[in-house]
């Protein structure tokens, strides 16, 4: 007996795929993280709980996850309007850096004892900064057609390293005992926090960009050019819509909004401009956006869950002494199996017995 | 001059582990896929070529086990990208993350241990030549075999049959499939040897390079090495000069350092990025002027084989 494959295109993804592409591939995501765990001596029952119960298991806990779905949410909107372009904003963790840089300049030379003035020059600073640093991107990109996921990359570890060189010289705090870091924030350039928690307005600005993400894209000029070059860069160019115009705005507002996710992570969380200030936010923002389809709510939903993982991350990482980065393991995995699903989702699969008449 | 001489040595040596995963690269690219794991893949290389040569003891198995790993890791990308038609750029940034949260969690138990790794053989005679002897021939074995490599890869991608096809896959899969080659099958080789060569590169920071394992010690060599293949316009001569130009640049900024300048040490580590970028920006602006390069023209794009019935 022949069999052949056959694959056939669907015309609409029936609605449970949807559903459940996302769902097996987490689960079967965790199934391999538990074999590896087995392999290492580790319990993955334990570790599981470990990180359920860190995340989800007190209401401090899924506090924390908020305050993780902040930059996460404002991130993965950040690189899903570039992503929507067809250009791949790969530096938005640079561009948070940036954002909290620009944040504690302002702090440091333009000082004003009012909360609302600090609010709107820090964001405007962070805005600005992260603009510039991904226009410079967009801009190569459109005059030179210089490969942008390796510009965003590189400007990632100049501004990472940027960073370093502020807080390791100019501006370390002498009363710091030697820790490379600023000093405190006042009072009136910290972001007011939700009750005990450490939820701060960064939560409304998210909400708020995921919104405005909605709009723009959907009922504004701006945003059906974006869409136009994002599904034919040809036939846009065609009916006159400026790719370089469009390329260098979009990577402005893309790093503007991922250098306000920084100037949230320093002003409303850490109150002070230290190394290590994101913890791989803006590559995670990339697997948001893209697992989310570039799809607000979806955005919104997919940070959750990311945050969930980091905060499990950590409580791993006191628990059970496993690294931090362990989590990039799952999120390496999701990705692979959510990949492998986008097959399952697209075509549909016919085995035939080519014997029978 | 006796500075020189030493700078250009430790160019040599801390461009060839970017050297050997920029070569595999080109082939993985010039079949037409795009592996941007490779810092993911290095990073395994490492940890692999590491615990081989601290159980074992012997180096030459531990670069052995990093190939055969890297393959094997790869053949996740390979699967994804030239079976499944998936985004190569998504499935390359999870590979990545993949490695860097692998190697982090396996390599946890081996911070502070140390190996006797490869050392260096000065090649006979040669190694004599004044200058050139101490520049190319003081080095250890892997140094050495990736002047063969290097060699090896341009004569076979510019001589040979299977080049041929290797460069016409990248080109365009359907001709290749239309003459009786299996584009599939292609592509999935040059993706598996590509990955198992940046494996290689990983292991050589950690078996020849420092000795020891370290997290995350492959500290972005693996994106240098990705904008080196267009740097080198996909040519493996070019190449050698990228990795070594890069190494000499981390050479220098260690020296620079070490001769106790002002310079914040920060500012010398962005130099090796910026360079990057600078060089890209000089490459496209030349390419913007019409001058052909050897980009694989299908890079990127999934090969979906034609339905019939």
């Amino acid at each position: 007996m022949k069999y052949r494959v056959i694959l056939e295109r669907r015309y609409q993804v029936p609605l449970h795929l949807e559903f459940l592409c996302p769902v097996i591939s987490i689960v079967l995501a965790l199934a391999v993280s538990a074999v590896l765990l087995v392999s290492l001596d580790v319990s993955p029952v334990r570790a599981f709980l470990a990180m359920w119960n860190g995340a989800f298991g007190s209401w401090w806990g899924l506090s924390e996850v908020v305050v993780k779905t902040i930059p996460l949410a404002i991130c993965g909107i950040a690189v899903a309007i570039s992503f929507r372009m067809k250009i791949w904003n790969i530096g938005a963790e640079g561009q948070i850096y940036l954002g909290a840089l620009a944040t504690a300049a302002v702090v440091r030379y333009a000082y004003v004892d009012s909360f609302p003035v600090m609010f709107v020059l820090m964001l405007a600073a962070a805005a600005a900064a992260g603009g510039f640093w991904g226009g410079i991107a967009g801009y190569l990109k459109a005059r030179w057609n210089v490969n942008e996921i390796i510009t965003t990359l590189m400007l990632n570890y100049v501004a990472i390293h940027l960073t370093d060189y502020f807080v390791y010289g100019p501006w370390r705090d002498p009363a710091s005992l030697g820790f490379p870091m600023t000093a405190p924030f006042p009072e009136a350039a910290r972001l007011p926090v939700l009750a005990d928690t450490r939820v701060h307005v960064g939560i409304l600005i998210a909400l708020v960009l995921v919104l405005l993400y909605r709009v723009v894209l959907r009922w504004t000029r701006w945003g059906f050019e974006i869409r136009a070059i994002g599904e034919n860069p040809k036939a846009a160019d065609y009916a006159g819509i400026s790719f370089l115009k469009n390329a260098v705005l979009v990577m402005v507002v893309s790093g503007a909004l991922a250098a306000i996710a920084g100037m949230g992570e320093i002003a409303g969380l850490q109150g002070r401009l230290q190394p290590g200030l994101s913890p791989g936010y803006g590559y995670t923002a990339i697997i948001v956006a893209w697992l989310a389809r570039l799809n607000p709510w979806s955005i919104f939903a997919v940070s959750f869950f990311m945050g969930g993982l980091f905060v499990g991350g950590e409580s791993l990482q006191v628990v059970m002494r496993l690294p931090l980065s362990s989590i990039q393991v799952i999120q390496g995995l999701i990705l692979f199996f959510v990949l492998a699903s986008e097959f399952f989702r697209v075509y549909r699969i016919h085995i035939i017995n080519t014997e029978a008449g | 001059m006796e500075v020189i001489v030493t700078i250009l040595s430790a160019a040599v040596r801390s461009g060839t582990p970017i050297l050997y995963a920029t070569l595999g690269e080109i082939l993985t690219e010039k079949s037409g896929v795009m592996n941007l794991g490779l810092e993911g893949l290095m990073l395994i290389g490492a940890l692999t070529g590491f615990w081989t040569a601290l159980v074992t003891g012997n180096p030459a198995l531990a670069i052995a086990a990093a190939f055969a790993v890297g393959v094997a890791v790869s053949t996740i990308h390979a699967f994804l990208c030239v079976s499944l038609g998936a985004n190569q750029v998504v499935s390359g940034l999870a590979l990545t993350m993949f490695g860097t949260g692998v190697s982090s969690l396996l390599g946890r138990e081996m911070i502070g241990e140390t190996i006797k790794g490869l050392r260096a053989v000065p090649v006979p005679f040669l190694s004599e030549i004044p200058v050139i002897g101490k520049v190319l021939f003081h080095h250890d074995v892997l140094v050495y075999a990736s002047y063969f490599l290097v060699v090896f890869i341009a004569w076979f991608l510019y001589v040979t049959r299977a080049g041929l096809n290797l460069k016409a896959v990248g080109d365009d899969p359907h001709v290749v499939e239309s003459v009786g080659l299996n584009p599939v099958r292609l592509r999935y080789v040059y993706t598996l040897i590509g990955g198992g060569l940046a494996a290689i590169g990983g292991a050589y920071l950690s078996v020849v390079y420092t000795k020891m394992w370290g997290d995350q010690m492959s500290a972005g060599r693996g994106w240098i090495a990705v904008a080196l293949v267009i740097f080198a316009v996909w040519h493996p001569m070019r190449a050698v000069l990228g990795a070594y130009l890069f190494g000499g640049v981390g050479a220098l900024q260690l020296r620079i350092q070490a001769a106790g300048t002002s310079i914040p040490a920060p500012l010398l580590l962005m130099l090796p990025y910026l360079f990057t970028i600078f060089v890209l920006l000089v490459i496209s602006m030349r390419k913007k002027r019409g001058i052909v390069l050897g980009a694989p023209a299908a890079l990127g794009v999934p090969y979906q084989r034609e339905e019939r019935t």
